[in-house]
């Protein structure tokens, strides 16, 4: 009797277990091809990284609401994804060939999905991305394969009043500082002995935010991530004298105590309480600066340490997947939903650069000569996109690296050496990506 | 023929079913059903995935690449030998566990030598003891993290205790403390799960045993030594080999608070895998990595049940 009861309890958990598997594959199976719906309508799924973002999902929404009822022809179907499982579901998803039609992807990125054979270039949308800031356009070997409806910008942001008082000129975007410039102001900072460490790089956030917003830096100074014109060495680029004129810099930043070499959780809370001078910033922060110190708040360009000032560009951007079987759906809802009353929508809901301009003037803010119309011109003028090679994941990682090394008082010349020495292996062991 | 029927004993039919039936097979059927689901499950997620890391760890498969992964032999293995990250990470790892395994063992010990005594309110300490155990690992060091900055908890109250005379430091910015200092928090977190086991382990040692050697006059002490020690063998094994398997496999810690930083003083064997393999995206080199990790652990394993069988013999 016990045996039979105990045989039938495992039948049942195996039958279970089964069903479960089954129920699993038969989930992820579904998602794979476009079915077509009672009404004749193609479905199109869409992807997105923003279910922690309601006001970004709600600003979505609404675009894919109205476009299944603008036709009849394609129905799209949106699936939001928590930002920090979204490349993976996205890589298991390829891996797997249940890639959706439509999905967003984090700027820097693009080249290595379009490289991987994630995402289809979007043919005949040239005219309408003429129109989009350059650094919200994904592109990879001259072909388009991403547009955003936003990007966002870096500045430092700083009191006027404070630096009025320690008679530290205010730049403009017309005339930065100068390096020399920046170092005094700095300096002159730090001997009022008010704060710690005048500056904040926000140097605790993590991942992505190094390159993005210390790159430029380098950039500014004449070095780069690689080298751009065919994306095969960082030798010279990285570790030449220019870019070891960053990291001293950089370290010099932290030993002569300008900046901490580990800032506090949230850099931009910090500069609002009165703990540093100066932070570098996102255009995400202004509307809780502006409303915390009024008038008296500057966004200003980072300094030119010789080739200009710079900042990072590309946010998320939207493309359409290589293996949709109806990419002419696909694109026909990217093209709907690149208007430029969407720009407006989402790029109002998430407080970020619109891309065009015909966008800007309907959002609050940044029409021309609006409160946030500094950004869009720091993006317009100063923006570099990471280098666009399927190479940058590993090239970010390792630059981060890197950059964290220099920080923690790594010698600089041996951390670039290492980086320049790691990033040209990964490119020469992937054939440097050519097809 | 009715009379040799009615000669039988009264049994159920079941009963002599079962004792036709050669007993072995039914168990082993029956077990095998049993097993079935584990084995599945086991094969599934474990012998696969083992067997995939082996063979990948001989290519040079990408996470996201067009072109198919190819066999290349042994590079993945002499570019990691070349690698100076892995070298300090395997450091790292190892004094990692030489430090923590005693330590949260003997710890776990202490705390259950105190809980194990029969005194009003010991549930309340078992229930604190035990609370970082069930809480996130993700969740401790983010806590501990920010109780280990330079304006945290931990230097506020050194320089609180010692009236300003020690500053402190910013414990994971420095690379002299960071690995300690992640240390400390490990076993803070942990140690109470193996004060559970030890406790169970008391647990079980018979009172009369105490009681025997009461009347023998023994003390505290000698109690400890000459019979709670000994009736621990087992329990003594199981903790050594879990705690350094897990200690060999840091990694929650090092991925939310110190990012293998600064200047890799943090960097461990799985924490250096999992960045190749996902962030950098070379499965290829990542698997190598594992491969290697999984002979480390074996081997230590394999000595360690070496070491504690030797013993068993002799007694």
């Amino acid at each position: 009797m016990v045996t039979h009861t105990l045989k039938r309890l495992t039948a049942v958990s195996l039958a279970a277990a089964l069903a479960f598997t089954l129920a699993a594959c038969g989930k992820g199976g579904s998602s794979s091809s476009d079915s077509t719906n009672s009404n004749g309508a193609a479905t199109l799924k869409l992807w997105t990284h923003n279910a922690g973002n309601d006001k970004e999902l709600a600003a979505i929404n609404q675009i894919v609401s109205d476009y299944n009822g603008s036709q009849t022809k394609y129905q799209v179907e949106v699936q939001a994804f928590p930002q920090d499982s979204y490349n993976q579901s996205v890589t298991a998803a390829a891996a797997s060939k249940t890639l959706p039609c439509i999905l967003d992807t984090d700027g820097p990125n693009v080249p290595n999905w379009a490289w991987g054979g994630y995402l289809a270039p979007l043919d005949g949308l040239e005219e309408t991305l003429a129109k989009f800031l350059p650094s919200t356009v994904g592109t990879y070997n001259g072909k388009n394969y991403s547009a955003g409806f936003y990007d966002v910008a870096l500045a430092m942001y700083a009191r006027k009043s404070v630096l009025e008082q320690n008679n530290i000129r205010i730049p403009t975007i017309d005339a930065p500082w100068t390096a020399e410039e920046f170092n005094a102001a700095l300096a002159t900072l730090k001997a009022t002995g008010q704060w710690t460490n005048p500056l904040d790089m926000a140097t605790a956030n993590t991942g992505e935010w190094w390159p993005y917003a210390y790159s430029p830096f380098l950039q500014s100074f004449g070095g780069d991530l690689i080298n751009r014109t065919d994306y095969k060495s960082a030798d010279g680029t990285l570790n030449g004298p220019e870019a070891l004129a960053w990291a001293q810099w950089f370290q010099g930043l932290v030993t002569n105590g300008d900046m901490a070499a580990k800032s506090g959780k949230d850099a931009g809370a910090d500069f609002l309480n009165g703990k540093s001078a100066i932070v570098w910033n996102g255009s995400w922060g202004a509307e809780a600066a502006r409303a915390a110190l009024g008038e008296d708040i500057a966004f200003m360009p980072p300094p030119d340490f010789g080739n200009g000032p710079k900042i990072g560009g590309g946010s998320w951007q939207w493309g359409v997947s290589a293996t949709c079987d109806n990419q002419a759906g696909a694109l026909d809802y990217l093209k709907f939903s690149l208007q430029d009353k969407y720009i407006a929508a989402v790029s109002e809901a998430t407080g970020t650069i619109p891309a065009t301009d015909a966008a800007a003037a309907m959002v609050k803010g940044y029409e021309a000569g609006g409160v946030n119309d500094i950004f869009r011109q720091f993006s317009k003028k100063f923006a570099e996109v990471r280098p666009q090679t399927p190479g940058y994941p590993f090239i970010a990682t390792t630059f981060t690296k890197a950059a964290q090394d220099i920080v923690n008082g790594g010698d600089p010349q041996a951390a670039l050496d290492q980086a320049v020495s790691d990033i040209d292996a990964n490119q020469s062991s992937n054939n440097y990506f050519q097809q | 023929m009715t009379q040799t029927a009615t000669l039988e004993p009264p049994v159920p039919e079941s009963a002599i079913n079962r004792r036709q039936r050669p007993p072995g097979r039914t168990h082993g059927r029956a077990a095998a059903w049993l097993v079935a689901p584990a084995a599945v499950l086991l094969v599934l997620f474990i012998l696969i995935p083992i067997a995939l890391t082996f063979g990948l760890a001989f290519t040079n498969a990408k996470l996201i690449s067009p072109e198919p992964a190819s066999f290349i032999g042994i590079d993945n293995f002499t570019r990691l030998f070349q690698d100076p990250v892995f070298w300090k990470s395997l450091r790292n790892t190892v004094a990692f566990a030489i430090i923590v395994v005693p330590v949260q063992a003997g710890f776990g010990l202490v705390l259950a030598l105190l809980i194990n005594a029969k005194v009003r309110g010991v549930n309340f300490f078992r229930t604190v003891y035990f609370l970082p155990v069930v809480t996130s690992i993700v969740v401790v060091s983010m806590l501990w993290q920010f109780m280990y900055q330079p304006d945290g908890l931990i230097n506020s109250v050194l320089r609180a205790v010692s009236g300003g005379a020690i500053q402190g430091t910013d414990w994971l910015g420095n690379p002299t403390t960071a690995l300690g200092a992640i240390m400390l928090m490990s076993i803070w977190q942990a140690v109470g799960f193996h004060m559970v086991i030890w406790l169970s382990g008391l647990q079980t040692i018979p009172g009369d045993l105490y009681e025997a050697s009461s009347l023998d006059g023994a003390s505290n002490w000698q109690n400890f030594r000459y019979v709670t020690w000994p009736s621990l063998r087992q329990t003594r094994t199981f903790i050594l080999v879990t705690i350094t398997i897990s200690a060999l496999s840091l990694f929650a810690q090092i991925q939310v608070m110190t990012q293998g930083g600064p200047l890799d003083s943090t960097s461990t064997v799985v924490f250096q895998a999992v960045r190749a393999g996902f962030a950098q995206q070379q499965t290829g080199y990542a698997s190598a990595i594992s491969l290697v990790f999984f002979v480390l652990v074996l081997a230590v394993s394999l000595v360690q049940r070496y070491l504690t069988r030797d013993k068993d013999v002799k007694k």
